[in-house]
């Protein structure tokens, strides 16, 4: 049972860069950070620049939702309790930044798949966490 | 930097051990080096030991007090993949500096049928949490294969070309009485298996298993005392990730090994032609051609080419992988670092039996640690 103070449950994203935004009017999305010495992008925040070492404050970035498929992996067997097939994959965004995450909406098969397709993130709540909160994950599919 | 000779080599053949500790896998390796190398524990000034599963609980200590508690100096080193030659490093640069005239450097690991390696990481104290399966894969089979599916991208390299890696380190295990497996496969056989993470297949996937290996390095002013057959080390090198573009999302095998590569044949004074047989790196099949390339034993895309003509064959343009390869010998992480140097050593003094690179001068040894680490051994005849 949770305890009486904690808060009611909510929407919790799986990682720390993928931003759920109160208003549902606007879309979940990814967050990054740009050196503002060299302008290298990484997802999610940074103490330090590794490209260039800057220790300049990074610049929080508003990631696109749409990306280009760059390689992927078809997964037939994977960690206890991960269902497989499916497709891993590495996705770039325009900021130079690139993404680990699964292909939605294409079946495990290398011919469904084309490097450079555009793709498109795309939200669910995947599982409950242990204090009830949904957690959100994202994806990417073909556009 | 005084020049270091390996004097002593041995490894235990990989496998399955329920029944050893890690100090009695390790132990036993020890000893048989020491025996190769004429000497015994009183000898050694230094120990480097390599086992990444036990990090945490003073492997080297307890082979000591497995066969010898002679109060020096113990480095426990842990490096992922790159553990058991970090560890040889180790014990390089200790006789190198000329701090110590011997050291040995032992690598061992017991990793019994654990399955896939990293499964189930991540995610916290709450599984909820967990990405694997979820934002794609950091597993090393879909690592690595992701990144033979890059080489298809950039190359147009098949998956077939892939498969015929598995095809030759199979082969060459035939003739390894230290390989886990000596199963010879035909092409077909590979294409058809069961696919871990495409493209690589079950055949195109490293074991997990046991062992141990060890070498022992001693000055070469010293060496002669020990062997008639001193092994130069030509160049010991570590590199890490630098930074490239999607290295932290997708780990880059290729830039830390064409660092290390470059690093090692400058130091030696020698390029990759002069190389007559390479133990790399083969934890799945689609990184031993990725590294062809890294290892400059081909140009740039070529890499395909190279497996299809057959020149990595022994008997062909540069062997590679002669032992079998992590495919076939196995790959207890800790042990395999010490393992291929243990390899090269063996072919250079002509002491490889029926797979014997004929006149084999120069050998080079690979390793990458994913997270990452690289690590080349360049060894020569004397």
């Amino acid at each position: 049972m949770p305890e009486a103070t904690a808060p009611a449950p909510g929407k919790k994203p799986i990682v720390p860069f993928l931003a759920l935004p109160s208003d549902p009017g606007e879309k979940p999305y990814l967050t990054g950070s740009r050196c503002t010495n060299c302008g290298a992008s990484y997802l999610g925040t940074r103490m330090a620049c590794s490209k260039c070492f800057s220790t300049e404050a990074m610049e929080p970035v508003k990631l696109s939702d749409r990306g280009e498929l760059h390689v992927f992996s078809i997964v037939h067997q994977s960690a206890p309790g991960v269902p497989t097939p499916y497709v891993a994959a590495i996705v770039d965004l325009p900021e130079g930044v690139s993404v680990r995450c699964n292909i939605a909406g294409v079946g495990a098969d290398p011919k469904d798949l084309k490097f450079g397709m555009p793709v498109q993130m795309v939200t669910e709540a995947i599982r409950k966490d242990r204090d009830g909160n949904d957690v959100i994950a994202f994806s990417f599919k073909p556009v | 930097m005084r020049e270091v000779a390996v004097v002593g080599v041995a490894m235990i053949k990989f496998g399955r051990y329920p029944e050893k500790t890690v100090p009695e896998l390790a132990g036993q390796a020890a000893l048989l080096a020491l025996k190769d190398a004429g000497m015994d524990m009183k000898d050694i000034e230094l120990l480097a030991s390599g086992n990444l599963y036990q990090s945490n609980a003073m492997v080297g200590q307890r082979i000591l007090q497995t066969i010898g508690q002679t109060g020096i100096p113990v480095i426990n080193v842990a490096n992922a993949c790159a553990t058991g030659s970090t560890a040889f490093r180790e014990a390089y640069f200790a006789v190198a500096s000329g701090a110590y005239d011997t050291a040995i450097a032992i690598g061992s690991e017991q990793m019994g049928k654990m399955g896939l390696l990293g499964a189930g990481g991540g995610g916290g104290s709450d599984p909820a949490y967990s990405t694997e399966g979820v934002l794609g894969s950091g597993l090393m089979p879909a690592v690595f294969g992701m990144a033979g599916v890059e080489h298809m991208r950039k190359y147009g390299t098949t998956a077939e070309q892939f498969a015929k890696v598995s095809v030759k380190n199979h082969k060459h295990s035939m003739h390894n009485p230290y390989s886990q497996y000596q199963t010879e496969v035909g092409l077909e056989d590979v294409m058809n298996a069961r696919v871990v993470s495409w493209p690589n297949t079950l055949y195109m996937c490293c074991p997990t298993g046991d062992g141990a290996a060890a070498a022992v390095l001693c000055s070469m002013e010293k060496a002669r005392q020990y062997t008639t057959k001193p092994i130069r080390v030509g160049a010991s090198v570590l590199t890490s990730d630098p930074w490239t573009q999607r290295d932290l999302t997708m780990p880059d095998i290729n830039t830390l090994t064409r660092n290390a590569s470059r690093e090692a044949y400058e130091t030696a004074g020698l390029g990759p032609e002069d190389i007559d047989l390479i133990e790399l790196h083969d934890c799945f099949a689609t990184a031993e051609l990725l590294h062809y390339e890294n290892l400059g034993i081909c140009g740039e895309g070529e890499a395909g080419r190279m497996i299809d003509e057959g020149a990595t064959y022994v008997g062909g343009k540069i062997p590679v992988n002669a032992s079998g390869g992590l495919l076939s010998k196995g790959h207890p992480l800790g042990a395999t670092g010490v393992a291929n140097v243990c390899e090269v050593v063996w072919h250079l003094r002509g002491e490889a039996g029926n797979r014997q690179v004929e006149g084999a001068k120069v050998g080079l040894a690979h390793v990458i640690g994913l997270g990452s680490a690289c690590t080349i051994q360049i060894l020569e005849k004397v």
